[in-house]
């Protein structure tokens, strides 16, 4: 069973001084799948996140991001992508429906396709009702789902989506985690999460990849990594048991 | 095209409905009525006893009634406008987290700050033909004077140099904007420069020309050390904005004035010049004024290319 890989890296390396900050790493997502980015603070995710993008210059190594050079392609690359960056921002003083249309304008969007797109968007993430309403009067939650619905905009082939869940309620995580799941089934999105919440990764992601100190420490299906515990594998084992054992061990 | 031109629309509204732009615009309209309603008052009582004045309607900018004149008033408090429009253009987007996602969008990176500083640039268009517009009215009004087609060719050489004195300050800002992350810092830095280009280098160039080339008003000096003296200072002084500002624009709204250049005359050859000097002709005007508009553009392109480059190289992590 090959799939396409729609993202791939080859020792891609990112270094800030002496402080080596992604060493080199070489991994690859197949097209469609929700892939877990796990791992601590500072241990290179967003960093990684930043340079399939290309908004970050690697140091080292190549990246390919639907058989694109993020660097050299950094446009059609950004058209591919929807990134919701950790901690979204927003212009306060616009609304819902102004902030998305601003995102699709800067995305070159058509008027009358974009009327379409935002109304089906903002009823999919559930802000109909306040679409008018000031973004800046939004709790967090509504904020998110916002950032969500600015980044489906574009109607991208793949999402980024950094820590997506932080500082939600636990109402709030289940509909996101239900939103982005529901992309990925119905529209083979492919989504490339990145938490430290280890519950919600489980929850939904096909594969994951653990990142600690710079380093991909471990890569694969839950089953897989549920396997390198006991060696044996068949037993599920929750995802944090899997992480703590790595955890220990760097 | 399409990235800037958004962001451009974005950052032109985002000016006109800031409470700041509204007060700062408040502000300048409120002091041009005034200045120019002296003026034009003064004016109005005097113009008979002037029985030779030229461009009386230039003199509506020019004259300096019982405070300042509309042309000081622009080159004192002129860079406060381009500084309020630019100290916070990308530090803002920052500290709100909002960069990352601007360049994250298929937008090419330099399409953020080109657009912030082109739409500062037409704000400051906009502000400044208002106020030209309705001063001239107002003297118009007032005064009962038509201007001529040349009073109004220099009044839009005018406008334009203007422009591109507040857009060097805009640039300035926007460079501090980058270079701080803190916004308070970057509002503080620029006003230091300010005070410092405006206010300071016309105080240091007169005590470095004297300590390089001391004249002694007791003693006899050389002729040759006086004219080195002026010269360094001159040369000194052109590194503030304002300077350049004053120069440029001064033969340009004053017709009658000459180049600063050094050159000496006794009180009788003053009295004489003055009587009988004639009014310069546009050309030789732009003639005198050339070289200190370019010296003003150059400044704006240095600072805006140090921001664009900065801005390139930049790493935008939020």
């Amino acid at each position: 069973m090959t799939r396409n890989s729609i993202i791939e890296t080859k020792d891609l390396t990112k270094r800030y001084g002496r402080n080596t900050v992604v060493k080199p790493l070489t991994f690859s997502v197949e097209e469609s799948e929700i892939f877990g980015f796990l791992g601590p603070n500072g241990a290179g995710k967003t960093t990684t996140l930043l340079m399939l993008l290309g908004l970050t210059s690697p140091s080292g190594g190549t990246a390919r991001v639907g058989g694109l050079d993020p660097l050299r392609d950094s446009l059609q690359v950004k058209q591919l992508v929807g990134y919701l960056p950790e901690n979204v921002g927003f212009y306060g003083d616009l609304t819902a429906h102004e902030s998305l249309s601003f995102m699709s304008e800067l995305n070159a969007i058509p008027e009358n396709d974009s009327r379409r797109r935002i109304s089906k968007i903002l009823d999919e993430v559930g802000l109909v009702e306040i679409e008018s309403k000031k973004v800046s009067e939004f709790s967090r939650g509504m904020k998110q789902r916002l950032g969500i619905a600015e980044v489906l905009i574009k109607e991208p082939r793949i999402l980024f989506l950094d820590e997506p869940t932080l500082g939600l309620d636990p109402d709030g995580a289940r509909r996101l985690i239900d939103l982005v799941r529901n992309l990925n089934r119905d529209r083979g999105m492919t989504v490339l999460i990145s938490s430290h919440n280890l519950g919600h990764v489980q929850q939904i992601a096909d594969s994951v990849g653990i990142m600690m100190g710079g380093e991909m420490v471990a890569r694969g299906t839950m089953q897989e990594l549920a396997g390198d515990i006991d060696g044996a594998g068949g037993k599920q084992y929750p995802l944090e048991e899997i992480y703590m054992k790595y955890f220990r061990e760097v | 095209m399409n990235g800037l031109y958004v962001v451009f629309k974005k950052e032109l509204r985002d000016h006109f409905t800031s409470y700041r732009f509204v007060i700062l615009f408040a502000l300048i309209a409120m002091v041009s009525f005034i200045t120019s309603y002296m003026v034009a008052i003064d004016l109005r009582e005097n113009l008979e006893e002037l029985a030779t004045v030229k461009f009386p309607f230039l003199m509506l900018f020019s004259a300096t009634g019982t405070l300042f004149s509309t042309v000081q008033f622009v080159a004192f408090f002129g860079p406060l406008i381009g500084l309020v429009l630019g100290f916070d253009a990308i530090n803002r987007e920052r500290s709100h987290r909002t960069l990352i996602k601007l360049v994250a969008q298929p937008i090419y990176r330099d399409a953020v700050v080109n657009a912030k500083f082109l739409a500062g640039v037409a704000t400051i268009t906009i502000m400044l033909a208002s106020i030209i517009l309705v001063i001239a009215g107002f003297g118009l009004a007032i005064l009962g004077v038509v201007p001529g087609a040349e009073d109004i060719l220099r009044l839009i050489v005018f406008f334009f140099i203007s422009v591109c004195y507040l857009s060097f300050w805009l640039g300035l800002a926007i460079l501090f904007s980058l270079l701080f992350r803190n916004i308070a810092t970057s509002a503080l830095a620029s006003v230091a420069v300010w005070i410092f280009l405006s206010f300071f280098v016309g105080l240091a160039a007169e005590a470095v020309a004297e300590a390089a080339f001391p004249v002694d008003s007791r003693k006899d000096t050389g002729m040759e050390t006086i004219i080195k003296n002026i010269q360094l200072k001159r040369a000194l002084t052109l590194c503030s904005p304002m300077a350049l500002y004053d120069e440029a624009t001064s033969a340009m709204i004053n017709p009658m004035s000459r180049s600063k250049k050094l050159f000496m005359s006794g009180p009788l050859e003053q009295i004489l010049s003055s009587r009988f000097q004639n009014p310069l002709s546009v050309g030789q005007s732009l003639l005198v004024v050339f070289p200190y508009v370019t010296i003003l553009i150059g400044m704006t392109l240095v600072c805006f290319a140090v921001s664009y480059v900065v801005f390139l190289v930049q790493e935008i992590r939020v």
